[in-house]
């Protein structure tokens, strides 16, 4: 007698504990196996695009920096970045090095943080805190440089707001080395670990072809083999930098793993060079009239690529400002890599995109 | 000193018509949909569909402006990936897009009020 | 190679070290000092220009240019910094420490001393003084003009 399938569907989330932020998938199940997913979005939906009619063009970086907590820094960056080019005005040496130093670290914690909920994830605590124990020093460090741990609030049309002197410079790259060391150690758990290992290695394979066809950008990509990085498009200090994107071939959530905690590596190498490198000069453009006319920026962010474009008409209040996220271009890849997975390991593969949902839907 | 790629992104206007066979010319050299886009401009709708070509890093805008009700063929049967940003098109501006491959019928972003970036709400 | 146990030596240390934990709010907080806590005003400098009022992305700003008080609500404030930004008289700063949790919003006056405010007053009589003046001689000087064009006038005819 041939078995009859019975499908069901599952919702999952809005609330869930692997999830940092709201997202609601639908998940058709035969049996324990996902053969369908619906994603939808909208629990965090803020409209903060509209208040482009509210707020004139220099006070949108402060909204553009409120989208998201864990990437806010290259938030109002990527705006500013997308109104000079609009105005062409030319941001001096030193704000761009520093804009690329507090970029990196944004980086670092924004890895560390995905590290600590990935350990979350497959169960394992004593991890996750040591993860976010190594990710505290960080953001003293940004507190410390400028002001607040979570919204940085230095970045200013034509420039940034604050500056980094000599001794504040190498303190950072102290705390930096302590930091590498305590990653070198968390990076022998998470790759050599049986436990962690059995979890994670051949988990949502995703091919070339895969990412190719649905658009992925990021971490999730460069797992696969795809040698896509924005920094190489040489905004901000990175011309002056030496660095290559970090891939892998296998394009499992081992892979992944491992693509961000070189990546810390990397970042830290960055920071390294820059404070090397850093010029005197002053630290803001003067900035005169109102944007018109319109740029797509874009930069790359923890999670991937994010376009900012801006449409100004001449007036003081900008008429369009679009943020396209990272998490937003994942989201077909997350659905095709749900596929023929297991029910119980689609938590895992959903934090293995770096979902930052606040960021998809603003 | 790394290498840097520096590419001008590049832009054209075109017409309704010329959308979609633009677009497969597009598929076939292999581009990814980066991102699709409207803005409320002159009375007009201003549509960016954004392609880029990640072995050279370009970038390629189509732009298509239309008035206020003009029905716009979708762009998922070339692109499935395209189903996201048509949907929010079509939810937060009041763009007419059809045929799309998984439409939500205004229930994507499960927002109280219709279109509220679109033109009826800018009146107010 | 299966390795297991990779994480006990840091566990082990852990558990034998002191917590990286304070206890706050019984342990006070040593906050670095470009930490963003608050807005203090020196309400003396202040000219009431409102430039600030109209710069606040929240609008959590208020001034009464006549009674000459500037009030803010700390609950409605993000201190971002856009205000310290913008004072033409540089009257405003960022302070540590943060606004303590409350059950209700509350807005905080400051109000100018009364010297500064006498000083004003008086500062803007004299001026108003001044241009009634100005405004007498116009006047006087503008009918001396036209009684010497009627005069001319009428010795045409």
């Amino acid at each position: 007698m041939a078995r009859k399938h019975k499908r069901n569907i599952v919702p999952f989330g809005p609330q869930h504990p692997v999830l940092p932020e709201p997202i609601h998938l639908d998940l058709v199940l035969d049996d324990e196996k996902v053969v369908g997913v619906i994603p939808s979005v909208g629990f965090i939906h803020r409209g903060l695009e509209g208040l482009v009619d509210k707020r004139d063009f220099k006070e949108m970086v402060y909204v553009a920096e409120r989208t998201c907590g864990i990437c806010s820094f290259q938030h109002g960056m990527g705006y500013c970045e997308a109104v000079e080019q609009i105005m062409n005005i030319e941001v001096p040496p030193r704000a761009k090095y520093l804009r690329t130093i507090w970029g990196e670290t944004s980086r670092l914690h924004s890895h560390l943080l995905w590290l600590g909920l990935m350990a979350d994830a497959f169960g394992f605590e004593s991890l996750f805190y040591q993860c976010w124990r190594i990710r505290e020093k960080i953001l003293d460090l940004i507190e410390l440089s400028t002001g607040g741990r979570v919204i940085f609030s230095v970045n200013q049309i034509g420039g940034v707001l604050k500056d980094m002197d000599a001794e504040m410079l190498k303190h950072f790259l102290d705390v930096l080395a302590e930091v590498e060391t305590e990653v070198h150690e968390i990076q022998k758990t998470f790759m050599l670990d049986y436990t962690v290992q059995s979890r994670t290695v051949g988990v949502g394979v995703m091919t070339k072809r895969q990412i190719h066809a649905c658009g992925s950008v990021g971490p999730f990509a460069r797992a696969s083999g795809f040698k896509v990085d924005m920094r190489k498009l040489g905004y901000e200090a990175y011309p002056d930098l030496d660095f290559e994107p970090v891939i892998s071939n296998d394009g499992d959530c081992y892979a992944r793993c491992d693509v961000r905690i070189r990546e810390i590596f990397q970042s830290i190498d960055l920071i390294r060079q820059a404070a090397a490198k850093i010029p005197d000069s002053e630290l803001a453009a003067k900035v005169k009239g109102n944007p018109d006319g319109e740029c797509f920026a874009r930069i790359e962010q923890p999670r991937g690529e994010a376009i900012y474009y801006v449409r100004g008409t001449g007036k003081k209040f900008v008429n369009r400002m679009r943020i396209r996220t990272p998490t937003f271009a994942n989201l077909p890849g997350l659905c095709e890599m749900l596929k023929n997975a297991d029910y119980a390991d689609v938590p895992l593969m959903i934090l293995t995109i770096d979902p930052c949902i606040s960021c998809t839907e603003r | 000193m790394a290498v840097i790629i520096k590419k001008e992104p590049e832009q054209k206007t075109i017409t309704i018509a010329e959308l979609l066979p633009e677009v497969i010319a597009i598929r076939k050299r292999g581009m990814r949909v980066c991102q699709i886009c409207a803005a409320w401009v002159n009375e007009q709708f201003e549509l960016s569909y954004t392609f880029a070509n990640d072995g050279n890093y370009l970038l390629l805008t189509l732009r298509v402006v239309i008035d206020k009700d003009v029905e716009v063929p979708s762009i998922t049967p070339i692109y499935p990936s395209a189903v996201f940003y048509e949907n929010e098109m079509k939810e937060l501006f009041g763009v007419k897009v059809e045929n799309i491959s998984m439409d939500y019928k205004d229930k994507f972003y499960r927002i109280e009020e219709k279109t509220p970036f679109g033109p009826e709400s800018e009146d107010e | 190679m299966a390795h297991f146990f990779t994480f006990a030596k840091t566990a082990l240390k852990n558990l034998t070290s002191k917590p990286v934990t304070t206890k706050y709010p019984d342990a006070p907080i040593d906050y670095p000092a470009r930490s963003r806590g608050h807005i203090e005003i020196d309400i003396d400098q202040c000219i009431s220009c409102s430039l600030c009022v109209r710069n606040c992305p929240t609008e959590c700003l208020a001034v009464d240019k006549n009674a000459g008080t500037w009030t803010i609500n700390r609950f409605d404030c993000i201190v971002c910094g856009y205000c310290t930004v913008n004072c033409p008289k540089h009257c405003l700063k960022v302070v540590n420490g943060y606004q303590k949790p409350g059950t209700e919003k509350q807005a905080a006056t400051y109000q100018k001393s009364p010297e500064v405010m006498a000083a004003e007053k008086a500062k803007k009589e004299a001026l108003a003084k001044k241009k009634a003046e100005a405004l007498k001689k116009a006047q006087a000087a503008k009918a001396a003009k036209a009684a010497q064009a009627a005069e001319a006038k009428k010795e045409g005819d």
